[in-house]
């Protein structure tokens, strides 16, 4: 079964007396298990289609199957279970809270999953030896280095078992040593079975992907798949 | 989930360990200023009850009016209208009169020993101490016999007797009022001022017979202080006692009083009036402050949210939902209540102590206004951070997110 299904979807921003076509008539079927790359130049329309994929945000129009759920028509509150359970969200920035230790920021999900104190603890704990940072947990943000941080924020994204993992430029605030790191966990989490989306606008980066999708001015221009 | 966002909300309020006092210091102030206030006010409503009471209870005073009705008329109560049978016809007739008490009084110098003192020698009935809440500390008090037999005895003020006899014992001892000698039979408890600012001490009490034949030489009464049975019934009594004294002086429809009936309860119902007035006043102008502490809160809860759109903006994109973000933010808002609120309690009480010892007030410490303050103080953290709350819950995590 398809993990997601888009078709024609679109995202109109009204912009003063401009009306700009951020998404026009985007359809895009990703199987599960899958390593899909989103490439395209800034401005392209490649991070707003990841955040619909996310369900961080919804389409102007067009229909959004997630595991075979539409999800374009969710309401806010539908829309934060979801991506509660079904999404592993990495951010370029990290995005982790800095006033909590890496284990209580790997936890925070399940905390609005409603698991409990003692569970959360064993989950995120796990998460983080995933990533190879069970030595750290106790460690804030700023006392981690960049490539450690996107670990701390790769393990909160698997905490909740997704069956999609997304990243917006994982490795755009790394250094290559560090990028070539938490490449390595993307594949291996896809060696595992989980479908991973990823934006980047480096062709080295992509080249870790099995399949390159290519965003221009809001449509999809190219679509590879590489053999094997 | 709520012991969660207590815990999120406790943090919060934590990392911002001075922003959080600043905060809540509008509403320790606010809260403990109610309570000192009200405290203040409800003491000086003691004080003016107790010192009223102190008069006696359902307490009904009838003096005669002038001495002439024409021409040059003297004070109210030199008239020789009340005589000490109108008392006794009071108590007989009026229905609700639990006690009447006749007197007359005037000044004169008391010698004992080589000591002497000037004061109110106050001739009246056994029925007078009861009427007057004065209580018998030595020795015992005059008997209608007494009266009768107009014996030379008398009961002196605690302050006369200190006056008179410095450590010695005055039950026994004769004293000369006026030239004329006495026997103390007792002396009374001390009541100290009255609500006027008179010693009420300074006293002595003899048979009003004695007084009237042997000191004064006269036949009539200065006044009649008349106790009813409960402060419903006064109003009544006031008015069957006004009626049985017209007829009693054969006074015509048209004649107007030749006497006048004070009640004192009408006069405690006017001063309490006027000290819950002020108490109001001052709880008002308190709550006032605590308003203000409210919109610090909400200020504070406002810049908050602005300041962490961003980490909201990630709480939503992990999956908070609307009620997680809004109880996340009105928990912290009712935190600053809730704790502002029992430092000021802490504030209001320490605060009643002290001006109570320091400048000497009676200050009386409600429970009803702590209840009160506290109650408000959550519900005002509670109702300036519901705009807050709903502020950051209602945000969009792409736009918080992208928030710098």
């Amino acid at each position: 079964m398809e993990a997601i299904s888009l078709s024609d979807i679109k995202k109109i921003y009204q912009m003063g007396d401009n009306v700009v076509h951020a998404l026009d008539g985007v359809s895009l079927a990703i199987a599960g298990g899958e390593f899909t790359a989103i490439m395209g130049p800034s401005g392209s329309g490649k991070s707003t289609l990841m955040n619909i994929l996310g369900c961080l945000d919804r389409p102007t129009s067009g229909s959004y199957r997630l595991d075979g759920q539409e999800v374009a028509t969710l309401s806010d509150d539908e829309l934060a279970v979801t991506r509660n359970k079904k999404i592993g969200f990495v951010f370029q920035s990290f995005n982790l809270l800095p006033r909590m230790s890496a284990l209580q920021n790997v936890a925070l999900p399940l905390v609005y999953a409603g698991v409990e104190k003692a569970e959360r603890i064993v989950r995120a704990s796990r998460s983080l030896a995933m990533v190879g940072l069970d030595t750290r947990m106790d460690h804030r943000p700023n006392e981690l280095s960049g490539g450690q941080r996107q670990r701390v924020a790769i393990a909160r994204a698997l905490v909740n078992d997704p069956t999609i993992v997304m990243a917006d430029e994982p490795t755009g605030n790394l250094d290559t040593k560090s990028s070539n790191e938490v490449m390595e966990i993307f594949r291996q989490l896809n060696a595992q079975g989980r479908t991973i989306v990823l934006v980047t606008h480096e062709p080295d980066i992509a080249e870790n992907a099995r399949r390159v999708v290519t965003v221009r001015d809001g449509q999809i221009v190219r679509d590879e798949r590489k053999a094997g | 989930m709520l012991v969660e966002s207590i815990m999120i909300a406790l943090e919060g309020l934590k990392a911002n360990k001075l922003r959080s006092i600043l905060t809540m210091l509008g509403i320790i102030i606010g809260v403990g200023a109610v309570i000192a206030m009200v405290s203040i006010g409800m003491g000086v409503r003691d004080k003016v009850q107790s010192s009223i009471a102190g008069l006696g209870s359902n307490l009904l005073i009838v003096s005669p009016g002038a001495a002439s009705q024409g021409g040059s008329r003297q004070a109210a109560g030199s008239g020789i209208t009340l005589t000490a049978k109108d008392a006794t016809a009071i108590a007989r007739q009026v229905q609700g009169v639990t006690l009447v008490a006749p007197m007359v009084s005037r000044q004169y110098q008391i010698v004992y020993g080589n000591q002497n003192w000037t004061t109110s020698v106050q001739g009246t009935t056994p029925e007078y101490l009861d009427i007057r809440n004065f209580t018998v500390e030595e020795g015992g008090f005059f008997t209608s016999q007494d009266s009768e037999a107009r014996a030379r005895v008398a009961v002196l003020g605690k302050t006369t007797a200190d006056n008179l006899f410095s450590g010695v014992s005055p039950v026994g001892k004769t004293i000369r009022i006026n030239k004329a000698p006495f026997r103390v039979v007792g002396v009374l408890g001390s009541k100290g001022q009255s609500a006027g600012g008179m010693d009420q001490d300074d006293v002595i009490l003899v048979p009003i017979t004695t007084a009237q034949e042997r000191l004064l030489g006269i036949t009539y009464v200065q006044n009649i202080n008349i106790q009813a049975a409960s402060s419903e019934t006064i109003d009544q009594v006031q008015e069957d006692v006004t009626s049985l004294l017209r007829q009693r002086h054969n006074l015509a429809a048209n004649v107007p009083d030749d006497f006048r009936v004070q009640n004192m309860v009408a006069v405690m119902a006017t001063a309490t009036e006027a000290t819950d007035t002020i108490t109001l006043l001052l709880g008002v102008i308190a709550a006032i402050s605590l308003l203000v502490g409210g919109i610090g809160i909400m200020n504070i809860m406002l810049v908050s949210v602005t300041e962490r759109t961003r980490e909201i903006g990630i709480r939503k994109a992990l999956g908070a939902r609307y009620g997680n973000i809004l109880l996340q933010f009105l928990i912290e808002a009712i935190v600053i209540g809730v704790v502002g609120g029992l430092m000021g309690i802490g504030l209001g009480v320490g605060a009643s102590y002290i001006i109570s010892a320091v400048a000497g007030w009676n200050t009386v410490i409600s429970s009803l206004a702590i209840v009160t303050a506290f109650g408000f103080s959550v519900l005002i953290g509670l109702f300036f951070g519901i705009y807050p709350a709903r502020k950051a819950a209602l945000l969009d995590p792409i736009d918080a997110l992208r928030y710098e």
